[in-house]
């Protein structure tokens, strides 16, 4: 670690024994750093490294599979084999069918209701705020558990409404399921966004708003062309982690697939690899799925942050 | 974990503004007013029902959580059902419990503590190739945990670490984002002046980070602090690849083995439910007591 030339920034006021005081905070940013880096080190950048190595071999059983497995070199062996693997390519498949659903209803849910909120009455923004934000102290499992039930006939006070109204609704058909992951992630994330775009909404000039009401523009077209564009960035960045969320997505669809067993365990990216790691022991095709997600991450992320930024600069 | 990484983004709270002079159009305004409350009242039922059916659901006992309806009382089990929850398998629930404390209170700590003293020596201290390394620290925010999570479980296993604490607590204390977050704090809250001053008074510069810019960074601090704890709060699938062992699981990979058995014996639904309350509540006391703190985090600093 490049630790060593540690001196002092904004020195202003220098003398006595400079050379020793330097020694003194070379030793200070070693001990503040260290610790960080070395675990840093040892978390994210040798997992990756030792997970590269072992894409490169293939478990094989010997002879008739009595002798259990060897461990051969494959080359690129794994990452040709998760690529042309329907299940692996459906499951990016998956969430993208989840993130054309998900990511409408969510943006445009905490958009619109941040713009509600901010001409709420003073009072009832606190508490629809607290009462939006609420859900996200809940961890994401407790949550998934909670809507699960929640989707079971015979517990759930949603489906015995639905009933009541004559809505035949299986949350856990094929078809409906991803709804129904979907719903989970809402709950726990509309409200959390709402608060962003809501700050966001806040820092808006007042004159801003004024010039337009002036202007004769109602509610809605100051909502809609000046408040919102005023936010875009915001908007943007909320994009951005939630494609890079989406792509990470397990514990909902884990637990949902519990019952609705049409999902099957490979249905998303992270779940994919779990089932190759712990049901077919294949670390090798693991290890190059994981990689191949961590590209997918980061193309992502670059891609949006592009878009975003042209964005931007068109406006 | 969650589907989306928590941050915080660059805008600032303001004060709420006077009151911008309307028009006057009293009664349609006063229809627009109602309608805007009714939509949110609306979408705070479908916020809060969740939460409701729990607690409503962990006061039943198995027979009535079928029998009777959902939003109704049944016999008040709650107690009962506590009992059950404590007593369940040896009290292998307080456990789960004292193990989530240990991850994710402890972990977050230290964790906090890591990533504010990292931050803390990027802003203060001037050494060759700091920007690269701190280029390091950006990818490392880039990179999901999620998608390291396989690659860590094969690297403990082949270190024999797999099912023991340390494969849970270890990678909850790395926390790139934080270091980022505290190098912002560090530059706004501790000014430069301060830590010569000390200097010149002659306090070493652990002293000085101890007693001088620690008190400053509180705040910031806090709100690291959060992001970490929710983040190993959430920690699902780390847990369920790194643990077998029973005894060393968080609670919440517990619930998971418990719903994972239910449909074979339904007699773990009450328990799942009342394991799932005592698992929010404290979390939801929380936040409804650091409010200050979750907001500064979500609006205060600024990002990439």
């Amino acid at each position: 670690m490049a630790v060593q030339l540690a001196r002092p920034v904004k020195s202003l006021a220098t003398g006595g024994s400079s050379s020793s005081r330097r020694r003194h905070q070379r030793g200070a940013v070693a001990l503040f750093m260290v610790p960080f880096f070395v675990l840093f080190a040892a978390v994210t950048l040798a997992p990756l490294g030792y997970a590269a190595w072992m894409s490169l071999f293939r478990e094989e059983s010997s002879g008739l599979g009595f002798g259990g497995t060897e461990r051969v070199f494959a080359g690129i062996g794994n990452f040709t084999e998760a690529l042309t693997d329907p299940a692996f390519l459906g499951s990016f498949g998956h969430i993208a069918v989840y993130c054309l659903i998900y990511i409408p209803v969510m943006i445009g849910g905490a958009l619109a209701l941040a713009l509600l909120v901010d001409s709420a009455l003073t009072r009832a923004k606190r508490f629809f705020q607290i009462a939006y934000y609420l859900p996200h102290a809940v961890p994401g499992l407790v949550a998934s558990i909670i809507w699960l039930y929640l989707y079971t006939p015979g517990l759930s006070p949603v489906t015995e409404a639905l009933q009541g109204l004559g809505v035949h609704w299986n949350f856990f058909g094929a078809d409906e399921a991803l709804y129904s992951i979907v719903n989970v992630s809402a709950w726990q994330w509309i409200g959390y966004n709402m608060i962003i775009f809501y700050a966001g909404l806040q820092a808006i000039p007042r004159e801003t708003l004024e010039a337009a009401t002036v202007d004769g523009a109602g509610a809605f077209r100051t909502a809609f062309q000046v408040k919102v564009p005023m936010i875009r960035s915001t908007v943007v960045l909320t994009l951005l982690f939630t494609c890079v969320g989406a792509i990470q997505l397990f514990d909902a669809p884990k637990l949902i697939q519990l019952r609705a067993t049409e999902l099957g365990s490979e249905w998303s990216p992270t779940m994919y690899i779990y089932a190759q790691a712990f049901e077919s022991r294949d670390y090798g095709l693991a290890a190059a799925a994981s990689l191949l997600l961590a590209l997918v991450a980061g193309l992502l992320s670059f891609v949006v942050t592009k878009l975003g930024n042209r964005w931007k600069a068109a406006a | 974990m969650s589907t989306q990484t928590a941050r915080p983004v660059r805008t600032t709270v303001q004060a709420p503004p006077p009151p911008i002079p309307q028009p006057p159009r009293a009664p349609r305004q006063l229809t627009s007013k109602l309608a805007v409350h009714a939509v949110l009242l609306v979408f705070a039922l479908y916020t809060l029902m969740p939460l409701t059916w729990l607690v409503i659901a962990a006061t039943k006992n198995y027979r009535d959580l079928f029998a009777t309806n959902p939003f109704a009382l049944g016999d008040f089990n709650l107690w009962h059902n506590l009992g059950e929850l404590l007593a369940y398998n040896d009290g292998i629930y307080s456990r789960w419990l004292a193990n989530s404390v240990l991850y994710t209170v402890v972990g977050s700590l230290l964790s906090t503590l890591i990533s504010v003293a990292c931050g803390y020596a990027f802003d203060k201290y001037e050494f060759k190739g700091k920007e690269s390394l701190f280029g390091l620290v950006l990818v490392g925010v880039l990179v999901p945990a999620t998608v390291v999570q396989l690659p860590l479980y094969l690297l403990a296993s082949e270190a024999g670490l797999v099912n023991t604490y340390w494969a849970v607590l270890i990678p909850s204390l790395v926390n790139p984002f934080g270091v980022y977050l505290a190098r912002v704090f560090s530059e706004g809250y501790v000014p430069g002046e301060v830590l010569e001053a000390a200097r010149v008074d002659g306090a070493g510069e652990l002293r000085t980070f101890v007693s001088v810019s620690l008190p400053m960074l509180a705040p910031g601090f806090m709100t690291i602090f959060l992001f970490s704890f929710t983040a190993s709060w959430n920690n699902f699938y780390g847990a369920l690849m790194m643990l077998n062992d029973e005894e060393l699981y968080p609670v919440n990979l517990g619930l998971y083995a418990w719903q994972k058995s239910v449909y074979q014996q339904p007699e773990l639904y009450p328990l799942v439910i009342i394991g799932a309350l005592v698992a929010v509540l404290p979390l939801i006391v929380a936040f409804l007591c650091l409010q200050r703190f979750w907001r500064s985090g979500l609006t205060a600093g600024a990002v990439k």
